[in-house]
């Protein structure tokens, strides 16, 4: 008894354990402007040591450090577009989620709305041609026999 | 015959975009670059492992071709980069080292324990200049030119065969 009741325990303390390891620190903030932009800023830049973790929920320290310079540049009165610009200068594109627009990038922004674009041309086209193309396949006598079908009265 | 061909285009399209995602597939998401690369060495004023009276600062890495060395006593792969950056030291790559995150003792304890090819030692235990420099994980190493800009950038582990075919190359052209 006391030796299961002891491997409860410790069950216990090795989830709590995990529990507290996984747990991102809480930080104080007068400001609930502040407060949001905080967790938005987090929630947008990307921890550079992961695969694809937000610094707001990865527990690498490198994450832990970006969050500490988030929330000192925050309270510096420094603006997201700065602090954005602030990771890149020290880790790169990689840390945005949202990649800037910029020489680099155009082809990444624009590839999706060109390829809408192209594929609305492609559409009207083809309609367009078959439209002309099965109204001209009709020779005089099928045009009078489609239009005397379409005139006939439906019997009664 | 033309209009025939021109069905084939969203096959195409298809074949190109999956060449393009296959060759994604093999790329190595750790292997980018710096984003420091031809920028200048960043600002910092720390003191040395070595001694706490002793402050440098950037002017450190001016006048000669040199390899920083981001390290810390609690990781397991400097342990293992350090037969060669000894092995650099030895060919004649000034080298200096950045004590990462680290305690004076443990960072004092590992060189002793490692040897130490470092003409000097930077002692950064908040973190403060690896992040400045973009570190994420130690080892890393760049490499910074004669006039203090950064050239060149690895990530990760030195390995045995990457002093001759990569290092030494890249420090040579650049000396």
């Amino acid at each position: 008894m006391a030796v299961i009741r002891r491997g409860l325990v410790v069950l216990v303390l090795l989830l709590v354990a995990g529990l507290v390891q996984g747990a991102v620190e809480v930080r104080e903030f007068a400001d609930p402007v502040l407060e949001r932009r905080y967790s938005d800023l987090n929630e947008s830049l990307r921890c550079p040591k992961c695969q694809n973790q937000a610094i707001g929920d990865s527990n690498s320290p490198v994450a832990a450090d970006m969050r500490e310079r988030v929330y000192m540049l925050l309270q510096d009165g420094r603006s997201d577009m700065e602090i954005r610009d602030y990771m890149v200068k020290r880790f790169g594109d990689y840390v945005l989620y949202n990649p800037r627009l910029e020489g680099r990038t155009w082809l990444l922004w624009g590839l999706p709305g060109a390829l809408v674009v192209i594929g609305g041309i492609v559409v009207v086209l083809i309609v367009r041609t078959r439209r002309r193309a099965s109204a001209r396949q009709l020779s005089p006598d099928e045009r009078a026999r489609l239009d005397a079908l379409i005139k006939r009265k439906r019997p009664e | 015959m033309k209009r025939r061909l021109l069905l084939l285009l969203p096959l195409v399209g298809f074949l190109l975009l999956s060449g393009f995602l296959y060759m994604g597939l093999s790329l190595d998401p750790f292997q980018r670059d710096s984003a420091l690369l031809a920028r200048e060495f960043p600002e910092f004023q720390l003191s040395t492992l070595e001694d706490s009276e002793v402050l440098v600062d950037e002017s450190l890495l001016k006048g000669e071709v040199t390899l920083v060395n981001v390290w810390g006593e609690w990781c397991p792969t400097c342990k293992q980069e350090m037969p060669q950056l000894l092995s650099l030291a030895e060919r004649g790559v000034r080298l200096i080292g950045v004590d990462y995150k680290d305690t004076r003792a443990k960072g004092q304890e590992f060189l002793e324990e490692f040897g130490n090819p470092f003409e000097v030692n930077v002692f950064d235990p908040e973190g403060d200049l690896g992040f400045e420099l973009g570190v994420y994980g130690a080892p890393e190493t760049f490499l910074v030119d004669r006039d203090g800009i950064i050239r060149y950038h690895h990530t990760g582990y030195i390995k045995p065969e990457d002093v001759v075919q990569t290092i030494l190359p890249e420090v040579r052209k650049w000396q």
